[in-house]
């Protein structure tokens, strides 16, 4: 898979919040094999210097950082996390999110064009966490995003795919831009349904977080949506209404 | 001189970022940094003189999904 100008063999993207410990989060990322985890930015408190702790077990785990906006409500605001992130991670990948309300986490889609328009035109690779809508879609790629991020369903839900024509019709409206399932998959057989579509990948945190052992569950959504990727390339059989006798018929006794 | 940083009102005499910095023990940590909303780069800092009532925000990498 080819996002932006890197390859990466695993099509698991993971969340780095909410896990039990530190040591569980190392081990769910390892044992997942994900390449690409997302992190954030917080105010560092002096004392405490959480976030330089952090910032050493990250390099120790030696994969791709995409760094958020996680709870911007406006441009600016994004905007500047953006820019905070591109420094402090070193890195042109920006997940960008721009929350338009509260309750559902949905993304502000107007505030998002305009705050990818503005990251794309100063040499950020974007990312943007958006809704499944065609428009919005064409929009975000016209002013250079490369890679489109539609939710499965709200942040943390564990919901699944809530729209899964909207899904298929951006599938097939797009069929070589890369698309990543973003949020809302709480079970890896959600997670193989996206990849049956045809998704390039998956992005998820709580589902493995907040699972009673996360690391295994990591391992299973690794290994759902190898099996999701697999069965989109062998081209899936065509559904039918009635049954059809898989044992040829030709040959058989009469017996009756 | 007051200045609000991440949040919470505090009693400071640095001249510029840089020294809120130093003052804080952050320095040289991974930190970024950004002065009434707006981004301040790491070499910036010296440069970039602070006033009574600037609002600073001092973020480190933070788990996140």
């Amino acid at each position: 898979m080819r996002l932006y100008d890197k390859d990466f063999t695993s099509r698991l993207l993971l969340g780095t919040a909410r896990y039990p410990s530190p040591a569980i989060l190392a081990k769910a990322v390892k044992g997942s094999g994900a390449e690409i985890i997302t992190v954030s930015l917080r105010r560092e408190q002096a004392g405490l210097r959480s976030g330089q702790e952090f910032f050493a077990l990250l390099q120790s785990l030696a994969v791709t950082l995409l760094p958020n906006t996680a709870d911007c409500h406006s441009v600016k605001e994004a905007v500047t996390t953006a820019h905070m992130a591109r420094e402090l991670f070193q890195t042109k990948w920006i997940k960008l999110e721009v929350i338009g309300n509260v309750e559902t986490l949905q993304p502000d889609i107007f505030g998002l064009v305009e705050a990818a328009r503005i990251l794309c035109a100063d040499g950020f690779e974007v990312f943007p966490y958006m809704t499944e809508d065609l428009v919005l879609a064409d929009k975000l790629l016209n002013v250079g995003c490369k890679v489109l991020m539609p939710w499965g369903a709200p942040i943390g839900s564990g919901r699944g795919l809530n729209n899964l024509y909207g899904l298929r019709a951006l599938r097939a409206w797009f069929p070589d831009v890369p698309l990543i399932v973003d949020a809302g998959l709480g079970l890896p057989s959600q997670a193989a349904a996206a990849m049956e579509l045809g998704y390039d990948a998956c992005l998820l945190n709580t589902a493995v977080a907040k699972a009673g052992d996360p690391a295994k569950m990591a391992a299973g959504f690794a290994r759902a949506i190898e099996a999701g990727r697999m069965a989109h390339e062998a081209q899936p059989m065509e559904p039918r209404d009635f049954a059809e006798p898989s044992t040829p018929q030709a040959g058989k006794a009469k017996l009756a | 001189m007051r200045l609000l940083v991440n949040g919470v009102f505090q009693d400071s005499d640095a001249a510029t970022l840089a020294d809120l910095l130093q003052s804080l023990d952050l320095a040289k940590s991974a930190v970024a940094t950004a002065l009434n909303g707006s981004f301040i780069r790491r070499d910036e800092r010296a440069t970039t003189k602070l006033q009574e009532g600037d609002s600073i925000e001092i973020v480190a990498p933070m788990q996140g999904g």
